[in-house]
């Protein structure tokens, strides 16, 4: 290879190493302070099985609310995944094949969950709760744990629109007309033809939306409030922690956190299908926003 | 009989007037031209893929202007195939006997004869994944022929195969007609395919829609 086209590669791979070395630092920095604290609490005693004994990690998951948090936390982000995924799949086909009047600018206000600051998000939610007729199920809502649940839908379900927009739009749209000509209606050619061949996608819209709501935490805040035992989720839980000057059961939460991220995406490229698919779906940037599609993001918009 | 009368069709800036041309009733009508001339919108505006803006579309002594997809009874060959990437070559063969509610044991004898007939036995219990060129056009005008339509819509049915199996496709092309009797408008730019089969033959170019002598037409674009 001539040096040029070396020098080239190598300066690529410099500049994108960094960022490499980044994700994999702040990793391992949580890794090495928790083995530094756990090994600390248990320098009185003997063995190894102390140690782990004595790790926050432990200590946090004997917490009762911690506990609760991460109770919370499954239950809420799976129901607003399947939400979202439930409003993403006619959303997205909507989107990729009709052709309407306004249809960019709907597609471009569809970003705005993504590109809008948290908290605004949040803001915003409580806001409209102030108004009929969301009004009249404000306090069954507002501060209770269905805001958890929508405040989470409400972002990531643009998420999982994206996601099922790119799916539908590698599908072709031929095979749906082939299925009409052949009698089918146009419900019977969606549920027959294109929405098997959506299931990789629809996969993908599920756990992206799973990993982003267990990383929303603006709207939370705000919307849900941060009540323990009661509206607190995982992200609540850092940040609760982190306000008594508690870092260790913060990093102990974060670390509970980072492997449910990584459980989530070694599902996704699983589960996710042939690579160029799941690159694609997965690591595809919204359109007009360059923010990335952030699987971990415990103290996002605080 | 597929009757066009006074057809018009607008699709974004792109515009065919006044399309006229009748195939009779087991003809094989060729309709020739380059890319981008409009020959897939005519085919869409047959099978009720695309609204047209004037003019009357009859099939057979029906007229079909106004009726969805669903009900016209046309078989649809696309380019490559279109395939249903998630049924077995069975299942899509039996797709629009299932959508039609003909029984079972019916259904299943059609499959077996469409498929012998096409030489795709062998491929019955497969998906469409891997299947060479030759086996996916096969496939997809067993799947067209599965309900015995009355019209045969072919859009460059030919075009991706290589020059062997497009000598065998055309063959089977040839068979399908004798042995059907079904009205056929294929669509394609190769003039050789046209000329073979073509029974009449007509050209798209510049908007304008003109029948050809088939035996004349050597040397056209």
């Amino acid at each position: 290879m001539a040096f040029s086209d070396r020098l080239f590669l190598t300066s690529m791979a410099i500049i994108g190493g960094v960022y490499v070395l980044l994700i994999a630092g702040m990793l391992l920095a949580d890794f090495a302070y928790m083995a530094r604290q756990s090994v600390a609490a248990a320098s009185d005693q003997e063995g190894w099985f102390s140690v782990i004994t004595h790790s926050p990690i432990v200590d946090a998951l004997r917490d009762p609310k911690i506990r609760y948090s991460i109770r919370l936390s499954l239950i809420s982000c799976t129901l607003s995944a399947l939400l979202s995924v439930f409003v993403a799949v006619p959303l997205g086909y909507l989107m990729s094949r009709v052709r309407f009047p306004g249809r960019r600018l709907l597609d471009a206000f569809l970003d705005i969950p993504i590109v809008l600051p948290p908290l605004v998000v949040g803001l915003s939610l409580l806001i409209l709760f102030q108004f009929a007729p969301f009004s009249w199920f404000a306090p069954s809502i507002v501060y209770q744990v269905p805001a958890v649940i929508l405040a989470q839908f409400s972002v990531a379900c643009a998420f999982s629109v994206r996601t099922m927009k790119a799916t539908f739009d590698q599908i072709d749209p031929r095979c749906e007309q082939v299925a009409r000509t052949l009698g089918c209606s146009r419900f019977q050619a969606f549920s027959l033809v294109v929405f098997p061949e959506a299931d990789r996608g629809m996969i993908t819209a599920l756990t992206l939306a799973w990993a982003r709501s267990l990383g929303e935490f603006g709207p939370l805040l705000i919307f849900a409030g941060s009540t323990r035992m009661k509206t607190e989720v995982l992200s609540t839980s850092v940040f609760l922690e982190m306000n008594v000057g508690n870092l260790e059961a913060a990093v102990a939460v974060s670390l509970i956190m980072v492997f449910g991220a990584v459980v989530i995406l070694v599902l996704t490229r699983l589960l996710g299908g042939a690579p160029e698919d799941r690159v694609r779906a997965l690591v595809r940037p919204p359109e007009s926003a360059g923010r990335p599609s952030g699987l971990q993001e415990p103290g996002d918009g605080a | 009989m597929i009757q066009l009368e006074g057809v018009t069709m607008v699709a974004g800036n792109f515009a065919l007037r006044d399309i006229s041309f009748t195939i009779p009733t087991g003809g094989y009508g060729v309709l020739m031209g380059r890319t981008g001339c409009g020959k897939t919108t005519i085919l869409e505006s047959i099978l009720g893929l695309r609204t047209i803006q004037a003019g009357r579309i009859r099939l057979g002594d029906v007229d079909v202007t106004e009726l969805s997809p669903a009900l016209r009874g046309i078989g649809y060959v696309p380019q490559d195939g279109a395939l249903f990437m998630r049924m077995t070559v069975r299942r899509q063969l039996g797709l629009a006997l299932d959508i039609r509610r003909v029984s079972a044991s019916q259904a299943a004898e059609r499959v077996e004869e469409l498929a012998d007939w096409l030489g795709i036995t062998y491929l019955l219990e497969r998906y469409p994944r891997g299947l060479s060129g030759g086996e996916r056009q096969r496939v997809a005008l067993g799947r067209a022929l599965s309900f015995v339509p009355r019209v045969l819509c072919l859009d460059e049915p030919l075009s991706a195969l290589d020059s062997e199996t497009r000598q065998q496709m055309c063959e089977l092309l040839g068979e399908v007609r004798q042995r059907t009797g079904v009205t056929t408008l294929h669509v394609t730019h190769n003039l050789d395919e046209a000329q073979r089969l073509a029974d009449p033959l007509f050209r798209l170019a510049d908007g304008r829609f003109e029948r050809v002598d088939a035996s004349v037409g050597r040397g056209a674009p």
